[in-house]
C-alpha cells in the first residue's frame, strides 16, 4: 500500500505531459487534421524551454523555468504552423507532413544545441520546476499523500486543461464549429463556417499544448535537453488520444494509465507478483493496449470522421 | 487536346516535383548554415568528398569515403523499397523501423543458432531477417484487412514494441556479456569481408550491396511486370474499383505489408551481419524507417527513383562526419532531409505554381483554369 502511495507522485509526473500533448492532438484531430508530429513539437518545445531556462537562470532564478515554459509553448505554436500551412493551404498528406516535422525536430534541435552550446545537448539547468505541497489538503487521509504532497504543479495544469478542453470543445459554439469541421467539413462550410480558419485554430492549439507538454517534461524529468529527452512520449500521447476515444476525460484516464505503467516498470522489482515480468513488458504496454483498443473499436464510429482527409470544397 | 496536355503535365510533374524538392531542400540547408554563421560551401565540399573520396579543397583522395557512402545508402534504399511497396498498394508503412529491428533479430537468431557453410548460412541469415521483418509487417496488414484498423497508428505503435522485443530477446534469449550486444557471429554468417574492407581503404563496406541490388530488381519486377503487382497497384489506385473488378483486396493488403516488411527485414539483416557482425540491444530507434519514408517519397515509389533517392540521402549521411569535422553540425542532414520531404508533400502547391508559371509564359489564361480544375479533381 505504501508503495502505491509512493508511486503516485511519480506516475503523475509521467502522466501530465502525456495528457497535455494528447489534448493538443485532440484539438487538431477534432478539427480534421491528423497530427502525428506531436513528438516533434514536444521536442521543439522542450528544447526552447531548456535553452531559455539555462540562459535566464543567472539573472532570474526561480522565474526562469516558467519563462522557459512560455518559450516552449510559443516555439511549439510556431513549429506547428508549418504543419497547418502544408496540410491546410497546400493540401499535403497530413501523415507525410507530420513525419517530416518529426524528422525536422530531431535535426533542428540538435543542430541548434551545437550552435548555441557547442555540444549535442543544451547546458544543464540547475533547477527545473519545483515540487509543491498544498497546505491543509496535504493532511487529508490517503488522498493528501497521493495528490497534494511533494507534487509537480504540472499535474494540476494538466487537470485544469482537461476541464478547459472539455468545456471549449463540447460546450461552446467554437467547439461545435471545430468538431463539425472534423466530421463533415463540406456541411460545415455550407453553414458559413470557415473550415480553413477552424483547422488552423485546431493545429495551432495542438502546437501550443504539445509545446507546453515538452517543456514540462524536460523541466520535471530531465536536467537538460537531449535528443532522447522526449523518447516517444509524443507517440504515447497519440496512443492516449486513440485509447481515450478522442474525448478529454478519456485522454485523462488513458494518459494517467500510461503514466502509471511507466512507473510500474521502475517499481516492478519490489512488487512480488510483478518481479518476474521483464521490464520491457511495462514499456510495451501502452502500445499493445492501443492496438487492442483499435481492434475493439473496429467498425464503430469513434474519432472524427474527416480527420486525415484532404478538404476538397467541391466534394459532396 | 486538353487531355493530352494535362497528361503530359502530370508525367513531367512526377519527375519535376522530387527534383525541385531536393533542390529546394539543399537551398534551405545552405540558408540555415548561412544564418547560423557558417560557410555552406564547406557542406557541399563535404558532400563531394563523401561520395567520390576526393577532397576538392586539398586535392587528396581516400577510397574509404566511397565505401562508407555505399554502406550508408544500402539500408535506406531497402527501407525506401519497403515504404514504397506499401505506398503502391495505398498503405502508409511508418513501421519500416520496427520491421528492420525484427529483421536484425531474425538474422541474429539464424546466425547464432544455425551451423552451416557460408554458401548456405549467409542466404539463410538474410532469409531469416526477411521472414521476421515480413511477419512483423504482416501484423498491421492483417489488422487492416480483417478489422479495417488504420495502418499508420498500428505501425507507429509496433515500432516501439519491436524496440523492446528486440532488446528483451538480445539480452535474455541470446545472452549478452556487456548488456549491449550478443556474441560475435561465426564467420560463415558474415557479409563482412576483409578483402572488400581493404579494397575500400578500410571502410566498413560489405557484400550487402548484392542483396540490395537484387531487391531493387525484384521490386521493379514484382510491381511492374507481374499480374500480382498489377493487382497491388489497382488496390492502391482505387480499392472499391479493384474489389468490383474481382481482386482480393484484403489478401493484397496483407501480402503487400508482408513484402514491405521483408524489404525492411532484409535491411536489418544486412546491418547486423554486414556492418556489425553481432546482434545489438538498442536504446532508441535509429531512424532508418524515417529515412525510408523520405527515400520512397523522393523516389516517387519507382525502383530507379528509390535507388537514386537512397544514394542522395546516403550521401547526406556519409557527409555528416566530414561536415562535423569542419564545424558544421551533421544534423543539417536531417534538416535538409525533412525539408525535402516537406516540399514533396507540398506537391499539390508546387504543381500549381508550375502550372501558373507555364501558363504565364504561354500567355493563355484559359489553360490554367482548365488544368487547375483537372488537378483538383485528380487529388
Amino acid at each position: 500500500m505504501n508503495l502505491i502511495l509512493e508511486m503516485f507522485p511519480i506516475a503523475l509526473m509521467f502522466g501530465a505531459p502525456i495528457v497535455i500533448a494528447a489534448l493538443g492532438g485532440l484539438f487538431s484531430e477534432r478539427s480534421g487534421i491528423v497530427n502525428v508530429a506531436l513528438e516533434g513539437i514536444m521536442m521543439i518545445g522542450a528544447f526552447a524551454a531548456a535553452s531559455v531556462t539555462v540562459l535566464l537562470e543567472p539573472s532570474l532564478p526561480g522565474f526562469a523555468p516558467w519563462i522557459g515554459i512560455v518559450a516552449g509553448m510559443l516555439a511549439g505554436l510556431v513549429f506547428s504552423s508549418i504543419h497547418a500551412f502544408t496540410s491546410i493551404n497546400l493540401k499535403a498528406d497530413q501523415v507525410i507532413s507530420g513525419t517530416a516535422l518529426n524528422i525536422l525536430a530531431g535535426g533542428l534541435t540538435v543542430y541548434l544545441c551545437q550552435i548555441f552550446f557547442r555540444q549535442q545537448r543544451t547546458r544543464a539547468f540547475s533547477s527545473g520546476l519545483r515540487k509543491i505541497t498544498v497546505p491543509f489538503l496535504e493532511d487529508l487521509p490517503l488522498v493528501g499523500k497521493m495528490f497534494f504532497r511533494e507534487i509537480y504543479p504540472t499535474f494540476y495544469v494538466a487537470l485544469a486543461l482537461v476541464v478547459l478542453t472539455w468545456f471549449v470543445v463540447f460546450k461552446t459554439p467554437f467547439g461545435l464549429r471545430l468538431r463539425s469541421c472534423g466530421e463533415n467539413p463540406q456541411a460545415a462550410a455550407s453553414m458559413g463556417i470557415r473550415v480553413h480558419g477552424m483547422r488552423y485554430a485546431g493545429v495551432l492549439l495542438s502546437g501550443l499544448f504539445a509545446g507546453l507538454a515538452g517543456s514540462t517534461m524536460v523541466l520535471t524529468q530531465d536536467i537538460q535537453f537531449t535528443v532522447t529527452s522526449i523518447h516517444g512520449t509524443g507517440f504515447i500521447a497519440l496512443a492516449s488520444l486513440v485509447f481515450g476515444k478522442w474525448s478529454p476525460w478519456g485522454v485523462l484516464a488513458a494518459g494517467m494509465f500510461f503514466g502509471f505503467s511507466q512507473t510500474l516498470s521502475l517499481y516492478a522489482k519490489d512488487i512480488p507478483f510483478l518481479e518476474k515480468l521483464p521490464t520491457e513488458a511495462f514499456y510495451v504496454l501502452p502500445y499493445v493496449l492501443t492496438i487492442v483498443a483499435l481492434i475493439l473499436f473496429a467498425g464503430k464510429t469513434v474519432g472524427p470522421k474527416a480527420a486525415g482527409e484532404i478538404y476538397d470544397q467541391g466534394k459532396r | 487536346m486538353a487531355d493530352e496536355k494535362k497528361h503530359k503535365a502530370t508525367r513531367s510533374g512526377k519527375l519535376l516535383v522530387p527534383a525541385l524538392a531536393a533542390l529546394m531542400g539543399f537551398l534551405v540547408g545552405a540558408l540555415v548554415i548561412l544564418i547560423t554563421g557558417k560557410n555552406p560551401l564547406l557542406m557541399f565540399n563535404a558532400m563531394i568528398q563523401g561520395v567520390t573520396g576526393i577532397n576538392v579543397a586539398k586535392g587528396s583522395f581516400n577510397a574509404r569515403y566511397i565505401g562508407e557512402f555505399v554502406l550508408q545508402a544500402m539500408p535506406i534504399i531497402l527501407t525506401g523499397l519497403s515504404v514504397g511497396f506499401a505506398f503502391r498498394t495505398g498503405l502508409f508503412n511508418i513501421g519500416a523501423e520496427g520491421q528492420l529491428m525484427l529483421g536484425s533479430l531474425g538474422a541474429t537468431a539464424v546466425a547464432l543458432l544455425v551451423k552451416a557453410p557460408p554458401v548456405v548460412h549467409i542466404p539463410l541469415v538474410l532469409m531469416g531477417g526477411m521472414l521476421a521483418g515480413g511477419l512483423w509487417g504482416a501484423v498491421p496488414g492483417l489488422l487492416k484487412a480483417r478489422f479495417n484498423v488504420h495502418e499508420v497508428v498500428v505501425t507507429i505503435m509496433l515500432n516501439y514494441v519491436a524496440l523492446h522485443v528486440n532488446n528483451w530477446a538480445i539480452l535474455n534469449v541470446f545472452g549478452s556479456a556487456d548488456r549491449v550486444k550478443t556474441a560475435v557471429f561465426p564467420a560463415s554468417a558474415m557479409l563482412k569481408d576483409p578483402w572488400l574492407q581493404n579494397l575500400s581503404g578500410g571502410s566498413r563496406l560489405n557484400w550487402g550491396f548484392v542483396p540490395v541490388i537484387l531487391a531493387i530488381v525484384a521490386y521493379w519486377f514484382i510491381i511492374e511486370k507481374t499480374t500480382f503487382g498489377y493487382g497491388l497497384r489497382a488496390v492502391g489506385f482505387n480499392k472499391d474499383a479493384a474489389k468490383y473488378a474481382g481482386l482480393k483486396v484484403n489478401r493484397n493488403v496483407m501480402l503487400s505489408m508482408l513484402l514491405a516488411g521483408a524489404f525492411a527485414g532484409l535491411a536489418g539483416a544486412i546491418i547486423t551481419s554486414g556492418t556489425f557482425g553481432f546482434g545489438r540491444a538498442l536504446s532508441a530507434a535509429e531512424g532508418y524507417g524515417f529515412d525510408g519514408i523520405a527515400v520512397a517519397l523522393v523516389g516517387a515509389t519507382q525502383a530507379p527513383g528509390i535507388l537514386l533517392a537512397g544514394l542522395l540521402f546516403g550521401m547526406l549521411k556519409a557527409a555528416g562526419p566530414l561536415m562535423q569535422s569542419q564545424g558544421i553540425p551533421k544534423e543539417i542532414g536531417g534538416i535538409i532531409q525533412a525539408s525535402i520531404v516537406l516540399f514533396v508533400a507540398m506537391k499539390y502547391g508546387i504543381e500549381r505554381i508550375g502550372l501558373w508559371l507555364r501558363a504565364k509564359k504561354s500567355g493563355s489564361q484559359q489553360s490554367v483554369a482548365d488544368s487547375a480544375v483537372g488537378e483538383e479533381a485528380g487529388v
